[in-house]
């Protein structure tokens, strides 16, 4: 109990700074935007964004509610052009740095995380002003209420999170487009150095016999034979490679009875376990076999085990694959060993790798593919739940801004307009109070708008897509 | 026990086979290039062997394995010869599961050799079995630890291998130089190392070895 109102002690203190702040952003604002002094606007979204930054820390601390940051990711840096000059529209500089302050700024700019932080800025002292009486009376709900305020104006929405999932699809499609490209260049390789030149030997035994039949029949025999067991060859080496394009049991059978297959060929007694309600697309399988042969051979090779699990299962939309063996243990991903490559795999399908190996063992690797199964979508928001939230929304800008804010500024200028202001047509000693009221039912709606949806996703939605 | 069927639905590689086992005094009595043809050939013409590819059309994935094995469901111990461009010890463990033999599972490569080729068709007509090498090396090599495998002296190992492969006693002498006499000694203290029943019908071995490597 102390704590908390320790805490909220320092959430009254943190708004005389944001009072600080605010004071000296619109100056700043003004300046930048109406007399060009532009200098001043990055300094302005940093000072703003470092105190946002604060604040959703210590919510996340205090109340446990994740406030995830909106912000756009940055830009990255300027790449000069052939000719060693940086392009910034149509100007040429010799130095990044005006196309990099450009690029800074019209990230800024065009981020509406930029606006809604200023627009929290400007009510949040209001907003606590208006919650002391609850703060007094339960410290830990008026936390609460307030972690959502936080999380209305500084948290991530819909269009963020796209955002940064695009940005994080883009690296992932450049990593997967990378090593499929090095796997092209492996098989290229392969087939030319391995099948190619075999095919040209085999060619050039047989013109040999072509020449030789007649006069020699005898030697002709004996290159035939050696024609023979070449093919043969070629075709041990065409096996292989096939093998390490896309298996053919894999084709044949899917999955589980191609991880079967590999248990079989292993030299490890390795019991496997597949619960799965039907197959995963073909690249998804792939990616799961080449990552359970390339772990069995591990252990088999390092580990110095004897025998091991694999277990494959399904969570929902979410592939989940562990590997367990019985080895030594130790496994360390930074010795280059193949779990990196597992990784680089993964990553194309949002997958991860988690590995447990202390030393002595047991090794336990877990893969986790996110949302790779097939799988009905969540639940639909109830109606009377969507109505309610639309109502919340539709009407909590009435008290907030007409009954709220905007009295507390009439009164704080000495406006005479009273308007259909309520607060300005009650008793001098009741506006305060009432404007503060106003305000705080304006906010409560909104949390409650807010609240009601991300309590609904939280329950029907498991698997938030990482970005 | 000369009646074949062929399922192949490469033209080049059927045909190769069809003159290949006719030349060998077998007769062809159908040669077909899908699944359910195969499964209806297989049930209706019920011939001495049929040699089989795993893929088949229309779906190019195991299509002709199960319809071998469909097939050998309805009538136990018919000789089918499986041909693939792999082999899975997944595939012949299913094949071997029902323990009535006359079971073959080759690589296609092993057409190359047609004496041999045509050796494995004809013991798996009789009832007999033909496990590609590699198959049964794969299965030595997983049991590589085993206790009483680890025990088999070399020449041993030698003898246990083709004997799995699914060669009688006299094929074995003239593959490994060795009297028959020589072999029977050898399969004998085989059997007594790794515990297994002696018996002295090939075939009944040769499953009891298989059974035995694949068990573990």
């Amino acid at each position: 109990m102390l704590r908390r109102y320790g805490q909220i002690t320092a959430l009254l203190v943190l708004g005389v700074v944001q009072a600080v702040v605010l004071a000296l952003s619109v100056p700043m604002l003004l300046l930048a935007f109406m007399l060009g002094v532009v200098l001043l606007f990055p300094w302005q979204v940093r000072m703003v964004r470092r105190l946002a930054e604060l604040n959703r820390r210590l919510v996340r601390e205090w109340t446990g509610l994740e406030v995830e940051s909106p912000y756009l990711p940055a830009p990255p840096p300027p790449v000069p052009e052939p000719n060693g000059m940086y392009r910034s529209e149509r100007t040429l500089y010799k130095t990044p740095r005006v196309p990099a302050w450009n690029n800074r700024w019209k990230w800024m700019v065009k981020d509406p995380a930029t606006w809604r932080d200023d627009l929290w800025l400007l009510l949040d002292p209001m907003v606590k002003v208006s919650l002391l009486p609850v703060f007094a009376v339960i410290p830990e709900r008026a936390l609460l209420m307030y972690a959502h305020w936080t999380d209305l104006l500084l948290g991530a929405t819909v269009a963020s999170r796209l955002a940064g999932q695009v940005s994080h699809l883009r690296r992932t499609r450049n990593l997967a487009t990378d090593s499929q490209a090095a796997e092209m260049r492996r098989i290229e390789r392969d087939l030319h150095d391995g099948t190619q030149a075999r095919l040209v030997a085999i060619g050039m035994t047989l013109g040999a016999v072509e020449q030789l039949v007649d006069t020699d029949p005898q030697a002709a025999k004996a290159l035939l034979t050696k024609a023979r067991e070449s093919s043969a060859e070629t075709l041990t080496e065409l096996r292989r490679v096939i093998r390490g394009i896309h298996p053919p049991v894999l084709a044949e059978r899917g999955l589980a009875d191609a991880v079967r297959a590999l248990a079989m060929d292993s030299p490890l007694q390795v019991t496997v376990t597949v619960d799965l309600p039907e197959r995963p697309e073909s690249p998804v399988e792939a990616a799961v076999y080449f990552a359970v042969s390339e772990l069995l051979s591990n252990a088999a090779r390092h580990g110095d085990a004897s025998t091991a699990a694999v277990d494959i299962s399904s969570h929902g939309a979410d592939l989940r694959v562990t590997v367990t063996d019985d080895g030594l243990g130790g496994a360390d991903p930074a010795k280059g060993s193949g779990l990196n490559g597992i990784e680089r795999r993964l990553l194309a399908f949002d997958g991860v790798l988690a590995l447990n190996s202390p030393p002595g063992g047991p090794t336990t690797v877990t893969l986790d593919l996110p949302g790779v199964l097939p799988h009905e979508p969540a639940d639909k928001l109830p109606r009377g739940k969507a109505i309610a939230i639309a109502l919340l929304w539709c009407t909590a800008w009435c008290p907030s801004f007409p009954q709220g804010v905007v009295p507390a500024i009439f009164k704080i200028f000495g406006v005479e307009e009273k308007s259909w202001f309520l607060a300005l047509h009650v008793p001098e000693p009741w506006q305060w109070p009432v404007i503060f009221a106003m305000i705080a039912v304006g906010g409560t709606m909104y949390v409650m708008a807010h609240h009601l949806r991300a309590n609904h996703e939280s329950r029907h939605l498991p698997t938030k897509l990482g970005c | 026990m000369n009646r074949v069927l062929i399922a192949e639905d490469l033209y080049l590689l059927r045909d190769g086979l069809v003159h290949l086992l006719q030349a060998h005094g077998f007769t062809v009595v159908a040669a077909v290039e899908s699944g359910p043809e195969l499964l209806k050939g297989l049930l209706e013409l019920r011939p001495d062997v049929s040699i089989v590819d795993v893929r088949l059309p229309p779906t190019f994935t195991d299509e002709g394995l199960q319809a071998a094995l469909a097939a050998r469901k309805q009538i136990p111990g018919l000789p089918v010869l499986v041909l693939s461009q792999h082999v899975e010890q997944l595939y012949a463990r299913e094949l071997l599961a029902d323990g009535s033999g006359g079971i073959g599972y080759l690589l296609k490569d092993r057409v190359f050799n047609a004496e041999q080729f045509v050796d494995a068709v004809r013991r798996v007509a009789e009832g007999g079995t033909a496990m590609d090498p590699e198959v049964i090396a794969k299965l030595l090599a997983r049991n590589a630890r085993n206790e009483p495998l680890a025990a088999l002296t070399p020449r041993e190992r030698e003898v246990l291998e083709a004997m799995a492969e699914g060669r009688s006693n006299a094929a074995i002498s003239q593959r490994l130089f060795l009297s028959e006499s020589a072999v029977a000694k050898h399969t004998a203290s085989i059997f007594a190392k790794l515990g297994l029943a002696p018996s002295d019908d090939d075939n009944r071995r040769v499953l009891a070895v298989l059974a035995y490597l694949d068990s573990r």
